[in-house]
């Protein structure tokens, strides 16, 4: 089991004190923060892309996380996430090999499609065009790290003919990626296809869609035949704030809840705390609380947090991130050990995937030889070739 | 859950009566009595009444959005919903047919009732029968049914019926030396006949299928190699 925390670089005053970070304070801070989360235990460190203010995770993530790459040790550097939409997946594909390099494939990467509508026009696309842009560059973007001298053509990118990625990805292994979304099927089908990881940040959500996205991930990665349901990579989000005594952490966090952009001026706290994952409390709340996830979800691989948020100033982000290094993560790693069956695998690290792939086991696209999904494609292919033959004589007058 | 309340029939159609169908009487009223409730649930009876007179079995559940209020104005700027909003939402999400009813505010629906139709998801209400009125100080107000409503139902894509009940205040006495020229139909005259008009649509049409109380509502899949087609 992984343990990260997750960033969206928002830039939010503090209503305490009324003070406001300037940018150039939040982007320090941040990685301060990322490798005070490696001190403290954490295996994770994912930022945001963002492109609009009152937001500064970076517009091209690796800036950052090549930065982080060189002042830490054993951090796993991710995102959360990157934007597959907007961004070209050629650029992609070159940035994310070439920091997978730097950081001696200390990387993986969360997918997303950004769900605010004026961003995707300033990259020359239509937010009503998000899924079928999600699925061609992605899959462009998986081509272009399985294989060299590619020939694309597709809807959203002039051509390539010829084209062969440079750097290739780290020991000719393209780094691990999830699939992060929340209400949207397709994308759960997606990660399910390619036999990659689903993100499931619920956040702000009731745990009846985290439960059903989920569900509706594992059973289609079985269908095409990676693993077992309960074998399929899950990661999910959480926030959390602690103090050794519950009320105080109610008391301190309450102002910076009322008024947070996200979740301010809305549900009370109390409301929120139990209509979705977030925890104000004591450390042990946030164990039972987490722990409580994985009746949700079966086993899962990685557990995100959201800690520096709604402008809570960095030293007391900081004294958070030791609390949970402290006393929450040592106990949750206990747990979740406990629990897990044998045949449950760990979050996929780069080496793993090397390992992998040396074994000739890297998942097939759509489903290897034998798997459901490709014995379906065989009867569909053997029932459209019978039908295009009795159909034969009159093709002519029924095209549609 | 412990706050969910019961809007009528807790779980799928009865086995016995797989004839029955659900209406939903959604009431934008604000007060407490409300004459927007009233209305719509005189109108809900009718419509059942003319269902039991062919032999189905009519079920009616009714949320009043005043009590839903505070979660209502919460869900607008929060994803999150409460368990009692979700259970009102799945039941408008899976009626056979709706009731439904405003006051009528500055020549339009109230905010409220506005927020909450916001909220139904766009296909939810696709083909299904929906049987509008309005209540409001005047009969000059009247139109509203069909300048602010029938719109916002025709975006929904719901089969909005032709007829509708507007009840203005004077509807529900018997308004007496009154001149013969702005007599209408008496109110209930009205409520039969658009009851009987709602019935006579829903009962042609096959019963919506049914969802467990606090079932998710299902994910559809697509599969990936459709979704991949021309890649």
């Amino acid at each position: 089991m992984q343990f990260g925390i997750f960033t969206i670089g928002d830039i939010t005053t503090d209503p305490t004190n009324g003070t406001t970070p300037t940018e150039h304070q939040r982007i320090k801070d941040t990685v301060r923060i990322a490798k005070h989360a490696e001190q403290a235990g954490f295996d994770v460190f994912a930022t945001g892309q963002h492109h609009n203010p009152p937001f500064v995770a970076p517009g091209n993530p690796p800036t950052l996380l090549a930065f982080l790459a060189a002042q830490t040790e054993k951090l796993i550097l991710s995102t959360a996430t990157t934007l597959i939409t907007t961004m070209d997946p050629v650029r992609l594909a070159e940035d994310y090999s070439y920091l997978q390099h730097l950081a001696d494939g200390r990387v993986d990467l969360t997918m997303g499609r950004g769900n605010t509508g004026p961003v995707y026009p300033w990259f020359g696309k239509d937010i009503r065009q998000g899924i079928p842009l999600a699925v061609e560059n992605y899959h462009l973007l998986y081509r272009l790290w399985h294989e060299e001298n590619i020939d694309w053509q597709g809807s959203f990118r002039t051509p390539l003919q010829d084209f062969t990625l440079t750097p290739q990805p780290l020991d000719g292994v393209a780094p691990f990626v999830w699939h992060g979304s929340i209400r949207s099927a397709e994308i759960a089908e997606q990660a399910a296809y390619y036999g990659d990881g689903f993100f499931h940040n619920n956040i702000f959500w009731n745990k009846e869609h985290i439960i059903q996205m989920v569900q509706l991930y594992r059973q289609r990665y079985e269908y095409y035949g990676h693993g077992q349901a309960h074998q399929a990579y899950v990661s999910l989000g959480g926030q959390a704030f602690m103090a050794k005594n519950s009320q105080d952490a109610v008391k301190q966090f309450r102002p910076y809840f009322d008024n947070a952009p996200v979740y301010g001026h809305g549900p009370s706290l109390e409301q929120f705390t139990r209509m979705t994952p977030l925890t104000v409390g004591s450390p042990q709340q946030v164990i039972e609380r987490t722990l409580e996830f994985r009746d949700w979800v079966g086993d899962y691989q990685r557990q995100m947090f959201l800690m520096d948020h709604a402008g809570l100033p960095t030293d007391v982000v900081l004294e958070q991130l030791d609390l949970l290094g402290e006393e929450v993560l040592p106990v949750l790693r206990k747990e979740f050990a406990a629990l897990k069956p044998a045949d449950v695998p760990e979050a996929p690290s780069h080496e793993f995937l090397v390992e992998r792939a040396r074994r000739g086991e890297a998942p097939v696209p759509g489903g290897k030889e034998g798997s459901q999904a490709w014995q379906d494609a065989q009867e569909r292919a053997a029932q459209a070739a019978a039908s295009s033959a009795d159909a034969a004589p009159s093709t002519s007058t029924k095209e549609n | 859950m412990e706050d969910t309340p019961d809007f009528g029939s807790p779980t799928a159609t009865d086995p016995f009566t797989p004839q029955a169908r659900h209406l939903v009487v959604v009431s934008g009223g604000l007060g407490d009595p409300s004459s927007s409730l009233m209305l719509a649930n005189r109108m809900a009876t009718a419509a059942a009444d003319h269902l039991s007179a062919e032999g189905i079995v009519p079920e009616i559940h009714v949320v009043e959005l005043r009590l839903l209020a505070t979660e209502i104005a919460e869900a607008t700027v929060n994803p999150s919903r409460s368990a009692t909003l979700q259970a009102a939402l799945d039941q408008v999400e899976q009626a056979d047919g709706i009731v439904t009813v405003s006051p009528t505010f500055k020549a339009s629906y109230s905010g409220l009732f506005k927020a909450f139709w916001d909220l139904v998801d766009n296909d939810a209400l696709r083909g299904v029968p929906v049987l509008l009125g309005a209540t409001g100080g005047t009969p000059r107000h009247s139109l509203m049914i069909d300048s602010a409503m029938r719109p916002l139902f025709s975006y929904l894509r719901s089969k909005v019926l032709s007829s509708s009940v507007f009840a203005a205040s004077d509807d529900w006495g018997e308004v007496t030396g009154g001149q013969e020229s702005a007599r209408t139909t008496p109110l209930q005259h009205r409520i039969d006949a658009a009851g009987e008009d709602l019935a006579s649509v829903v009962g042609r049409l096959p019963a919506r299928p049914r969802r467990a109380t606090g079932e998710a509502k299902p994910l559809e899949v697509i599969s990936f190699d459709q979704l991949l087609r021309g890649n």
